[in-house]
Parts: C-alpha cells; sequence; structure tokens
C-alpha cells in the first residue's frame, strides 16, 4: 500500500471541533514537513462536489482529520466519491485530542476505520 | 446558484527549487488561507490539479513568488487570484445540510415527505437524495428526528448520533418516542400546524380575538421547536398556514409517488 496522504479538515464555519485541537494538529502537519492537503470545510467540498475529493478518494491510502467518520464517509458519497472502505482512516478531532490526532496523521501504517455498514451499538440497561 | 461555481485551490510549493517557510510560518500561512476558505496543498513535489488551482511559492519557478509578505498578503495574493480565475467565493453560506447514511436508510420517504423546502428528492432509480442542499434551514436538524433508522446525518450538529457519531439501540428508541411526540401534537407536525390554525381561525373569527389566535400559533411553534429543535427563526419565518398545507401536499405527493415507485406503500 502506497503511503497514506493526509487530508486535514478545518471546519472554517462551525465551533464543534475544539479551535486548539485543530490547530495543534495543524501545527502538528506543519511542524513534521510533510505534504498534506489541508480544506477549509469538507462540507462545503463535499457540498459542491468538488473534483478533488474524488482524486482523494482515489488514491490508494488516505487519513482523514476531520470528524465522524460515519459523517465523513456520507460527506464523500453525497460528493459522488465514496471512499475506498479498506485504505481509508478517519481521524475524529472531535472527540480525540490533537496528541492522538497527530499521532495517529503521522503514523506510518493505516487503521481503516470507516464503517462498512450498518452498525448499532447496544448499550446495556441498568437492572 | 453560488455552491456550483469552481473553487480555488492553492498549492503552495516548498520543493527543491524554492525557499521553504518555517514551521511557524507554514502554519500561519496556511490559517490565513484556511480561515478565507481556500483549499490549499502543501507539497514539495509538482501536484495534480483539477479546476481553479494557483501555486504559491518563494522563488519557485512558475509559482507567484510569495518572498517576504505576511500570511495576511499571501491571502490577499489568494483573493487576487480567485478574482482572476472566477473561482468560487467562501464564507456566504453556512455548508448546513443533512447527509444521508445509505447503510441505515431504508427508503422510507419519511425525510421527503416531512421537509417543506424542497431538500430532498429522488434519484432515477427512485432513491431518496439530497437534491437542493442549500434550501436547508440552517441549524434546523428537524428531518432526522423523523427518520426512525437515525440513517439522516447534520455534520455540524452538536450530538449524536445526528452529528455523525455511532447510533446506539437507545438512539433508536429515542426516535421513535420523538416521532411519537410529534404523533401527540397531530401526527404530521405540519399537518397539525395547519390544523391548529384552522381550528384557531374558525374560533377567532367569531371572537375576533386577534391576540388570541397569535397566542395560539405561537404556543404550537414552541411546541415545535422543543420536540424537533427547531431553531425558533426557522418557524418563525414559515409561511403561511395555506402555503405550509400545500407545500406538505407537495412533498407528500412526491414521496408517495416515490414509494409507488419502490413497490411500497405510504400508509
Amino acid at each position: 500500500m502506497p503511503e497514506p496522504k493526509l487530508l486535514y479538515c478545518h471546519c472554517q464555519y462551525a465551533q464543534v471541533v475544539p479551535r486548539e485541537t485543530k490547530e495543534a494538529v495543524l501545527r502538528s502537519l506543519c511542524e513534521a514537513g510533510v505534504d498534506f492537503e489541508a480544506v477549509a470545510d469538507l462540507c462545503e467540498m463535499a457540498a459542491r462536489k468538488d473534483p478533488a475529493l474524488a482524486r482523494l478518494s482515489a488514491c490508494g491510502a488516505l487519513k482523514i482529520a476531520a470528524c465522524f467518520p460515519r459523517a465523513v464517509k456520507g460527506l464523500f458519497h453525497q460528493a459522488g466519491s465514496d471512499l475506498a472502505i479498506e485504505s481509508t482512516e478517519v481521524l475524529n478531532m472531535r472527540t480525540e485530542s490533537a496528541e492522538q490526532v497527530a499521532e495517529r496523521a503521522l503514523a506510518p501504517d493505516l487503521q481503516p476505520n470507516v464503517p462498512a455498514g450498518k452498525e448499532t451499538i447496544q448499550i446495556p440497561t441498568p437492572a | 446558484m453560488a455552491l456550483a461555481a469552481t473553487a480555488l485551490h492553492i498549492h503552495l510549493y516548498e520543493g527543491p527549487d524554492a525557499v521553504p517557510l518555517s514551521a511557524d510560518e507554514r502554519f500561519a500561512t496556511l490559517t490565513a488561507l484556511l480561515e478565507r476558505g481556500y483549499t490549499v496543498a502543501r507539497t514539495s513535489s509538482t501536484s495534480p490539479s483539477e479546476g481553479r488551482s494557483v501555486t504559491f511559492a518563494r522563488s519557485g519557478q512558475g509559482a507567484r513568488d510569495i518572498t517576504g509578505l505576511t500570511p495576511t498578503q499571501v491571502a490577499d495574493l489568494a483573493e487576487t487570484a480567485r478574482t482572476e480565475l472566477d473561482a468560487a467565493t467562501h464564507g456566504g453560506w453556512k455548508p448546513w445540510f443533512p447527509v444521508i447514511d445509505y447503510d441505515r436508510c431504508t427508503n422510507c420517504m419519511q425525510c421527503l415527505s416531512f421537509c417543506l423546502f424542497g431538500v430532498y428528492g429522488v434519484d432515477g432509480d427512485s432513491r431518496i437524495q439530497v437534491q437542493n442542499q442549500d434550501n436547508c434551514k440552517t441549524n434546523c436538524p428537524a428531518c432526522s428526528r423523523v427518520c426512525p433508522e437515525a440513517a439522516i446525518m447534520f455534520p455540524k450538529y452538536k450530538s449524536g448520533p445526528i452529528n455523525g457519531d455511532l447510533v446506539s439501540d437507545a438512539d433508536l428508541s429515542r426516535e421513535k418516542m420523538k416521532v411519537d411526540i410529534s404523533a401527540l401534537l397531530g401526527g404530521d407536525v405540519y399537518e397539525m400546524l395547519r390544523l391548529r390554525s384552522q381550528k384557531a381561525q374558525s374560533r377567532f373569527g367569531k371572537e375576533r380575538d386577534s391576540d388570541k389566535a397569535l397566542a395560539e400559533r405561537q404556543k404550537c411553534l414552541v411546541k415545535l421547536a422543543q420536540a424537533g429543535d427547531i431553531p425558533v427563526e426557522v418557524l418563525m419565518s414559515l409561511p403561511s398556514p395555506d402555503e405550509i398545507a400545500r407545500r406538505a401536499e407537495e412533498a407528500k405527493a412526491k414521496a408517495a409517488a416515490a414509494l409507488a415507485a419502490n413497490g411500497k406503500s405510504s400508509a
């Protein structure tokens, strides 16, 4: 598998990703001196059906620092550019720390985590 | 429509024939560009480009030279390039729209039937799809509340599973309960709004008490806002009851036609 491409979403038009998290992740990528793509807002790109999404989804191995994997999968699908489930890892800046996201983004390996189908988690009810 | 315009892509080239930025400069420059809505590829090699694109570099051959420019000045240069290339503007629309989880969607058309703003439609195979995302009302997640499978996401919503977080069995129960709440209010919330308005018109037409009619409608709207987490400003901007009824009928007819094409009943 080729070295994963990196995509970073700045979620510019909402405050749902903690500002300090996205800034720290972006800073880590900048300090690492690696090639990566940064988009202002993945939702806006998907709404525009930006052709870059098709190129990225077909690049072979992709790590995306954005939000929930289910949402990212849906956004790419809605843009007409389905993600390759087996070669995409989504790093969730809404729930993970900047350190966790940066570590996974810069790790050489890929841990695919995009849901392959319908998943419903069971929450045990108190006795 | 603004969304159809192609966005400008910027390549920040730091390859062998360019002077690299320091990490701090790179971070500040990227931040300035992202905050203006641009897509930026930090690259040390020639990159594939699609649509409208421009390359910035410090002394890079064939690139627009950004030597000595502050991050703000680089962003201004991007704005100049955007204008020259007639690329899309950014920031005029908050990208708020439903995203369908097709792993969960059963094509029941409840969202199509519910939405008064024509956001949903069907494709050539009568499969539900989001067709007019910029018709969606910012911060309104109401259609996701009527989905029995929690298959409608709004990635910028505050909480799960609407924001795309995992769906739990408890979420499904809760979603059903919310539909039950709307049922208590009259089945179809828009139908309820229309009926209550009609009742109010009839009653207050005799009593000629417009203040009471207004209070009734406002009470109804507050209930709707609470049940569906619908921003009050969205509800207050709804058209007249007659127009609501007309649009609701139109949406229901579309949903019924799609269901019929799929061999399902709308009952």
